[in-house]
């Protein structure tokens, strides 16, 4: 369980050298999408078009951030993550289509997911779920929001965080998981419990 | 009764169940941190704890995710027109004052209506009480744990067997995805309406208060004891509290059915209550 200090862009290097349970800290700029925003991405790589913002090396955050606007300034208030495996089956395809090499989200993704990881060298990390105002207090400046036609949570907020964490590497670039670790324990106890 | 002061009563409920837990959370959170084991699911519950206090502190949204806004009204008689434009004016107010997230969206074109309302929603759930005073409650519920929910019809022959199989399945099929520490509130019976209903009903009863059915609460005990067994844990990171909580209400169903509704709450079990008396004043009670 060692913890690191990164800084966006990430490198290769930079993502290849994390294990499951080591513990990040994150400065620079990352960029929340969801659903909406994965789907986006997806059809505009699938058109040759570029994107709005640069995606190499980039941190992408499941979240839907509460945010206000005052004098014309986005102040984010509210940021926790959003529950990731409703992006499992956009999410080969966006690593696919850019050098995307952290996602932060909760609750995990699929196996699907942490081939994706393995072979284009990124890693999947935990942020716990509801610490929501922990998380915009890590946030310094929203640098600009993007594709706010798809509504605020579904928007691409870019952000400039100071040492967003900590994050725990969940899913690491060797295809090891931490849910599946525990999922297959917790799966063996499930008979025995219901014969009880 | 005035619908203003309904108007009033639930925008300040809004705004409270989205800044402030209920106590009976916040100790149960408390001593799930002080009981957890592991390592990885005690750093979860210190930033849920923590998180809890800035965000009173702050005044801020304790969860990004606002949630769909549902109000419980007990009363025995209502102008439910009024009622419901009293609610929907208090939802949209709520939206910017607090402000709220903007949730609701049409289920099909997913064009956001940008103020939290929209078609049957905020949802309204009417239970008669012979009372003069209104009881009045709001929910505000997540779609992580939302999404997280089942319905398993069970053959009467699984009897009880039937009931937890259904829970433990899906609180296991759930995993760390609706943020545990959970709630798991359960609508046993009925018709499939009325099972969720039931299972929405038991939601805005506190933790740690059992059925008034000894049987009941006995088999709210014996559920809570076997999801904590499961090893989930706080945020699916492994450990042994895993839900805060198991509660039921039944009604009785068809010789043929055991409808069993599992509706999973995530640990930001955000509602607020209040009383309004017939004179237009009211109080807030948790």
């Amino acid at each position: 369980m060692a913890e690191y200090r990164l800084t966006t862009p990430l490198s290769e290097g930079d993502v290849r050298k994390l294990s499951v349970e080591d513990v990040v800290y994150v400065s620079g700029v990352i960029y929340t999408a969801r659903d909406m925003a994965h789907k986006r991405l997806i059809e505009v790589a699938e058109r040759g078009q570029k994107p709005p913002v640069e995606m190499d090396g980039s941190v992408i955050y499941h979240a839907g951030p509460v945010a206000r606007k005052i004098d014309g300034e986005w102040e984010i208030l509210s940021a926790g993550p959003t529950t990731s495996s409703r992006m499992n089956k956009a999410t080969p395809l966006l690593l696919k289509y850019y050098s995307v090499r952290m996602i932060v989200g909760k609750g995990g993704m699929s196996r699907e997911v942490a081939e994706a990881l393995k072979e284009r060298g990124a890693v999947y990390c935990h942020y716990t779920g509801g610490a929501a105002v922990l998380a915009a207090k890590c946030v310094r400046r929203v640098v600009k929001v993007e594709w706010l036609d798809l509504g605020m949570p579904e928007a691409l907020w870019v952000l400039e965080v100071e040492d967003f964490g900590p994050l725990i590497v969940t899913m690491d670039s060797r295809g090891d998981s931490l849910y599946e670790r525990l999922e297959l324990e917790v799966r063996s106890k499930l008979e025995s419990l219901l014969r009880k | 009764m005035r619908l203003g002061v309904i108007e009033e009563a639930a925008l300040q409920l809004i705004k409270r169940a989205s800044t402030v837990l209920p106590a009976d959370v916040r100790s149960s959170l408390q001593r799930a941190y002080e009981e957890e084991t592991s390592k990885l699911g005690k750093t979860q519950l210190k930033a849920i704890l923590d998180n809890i206090v800035v965000a009173e502190q702050m005044g801020r949204p304790v969860c990004q995710d606002t949630g769909i806004v549902s109000f419980f009204v007990k009363s025995r008689g209502l102008d439910y027109k009024g009622l419901d434009e009293a609610l929907r004016r208090a939802t949209i107010r709520a939206t910017k004052e607090v402000p709220l997230r903007p949730n609701a969206v049409h289920p099909l074109t997913r064009r956001n209506s940008e103020d939290n309302t929209g078609v049957h929603i905020p949802g309204i759930t009417y239970i008669y009480e012979n009372t003069d005073f209104i009881d009045l409650t709001v929910t505000l519920k997540g779609a992580g744990s939302e999404n997280m929910s089942a319905l398993y019809m069970a053959s009467p022959g699984e009897g009880l067997d039937g009931v937890k199989r259904a829970v433990l399945e899906t609180v296991v099929k759930a995993g760390g995805q609706p943020c545990p520490p959970i709630v798991v509130n359960v609508g046993i019976g009925g018709t499939v309406d009325l099972t969720f209903k039931l299972a929405k009903i038991a939601m805005t009863r506190p933790l740690g208060v059992r059925h008034l059915e000894k049987e009941i609460a006995e088999l709210e005990r014996e559920l809570l004891a076997l999801v904590n067994s499961t090893g989930i844990g706080p945020m699916g990171l492994g450990g042994k509290i895993t839900a805060l909580d198991v509660k039921i209400e039944y009604a009785h169903c068809h010789t043929a059915s055991l409808p069993v509704g599992v509706n999973i709450q995530c640990w930001a079990d955000r509602r607020a209550t209040a009383r309004i008396y017939p004179d237009g004043s009211w109080e807030v009670l948790s």
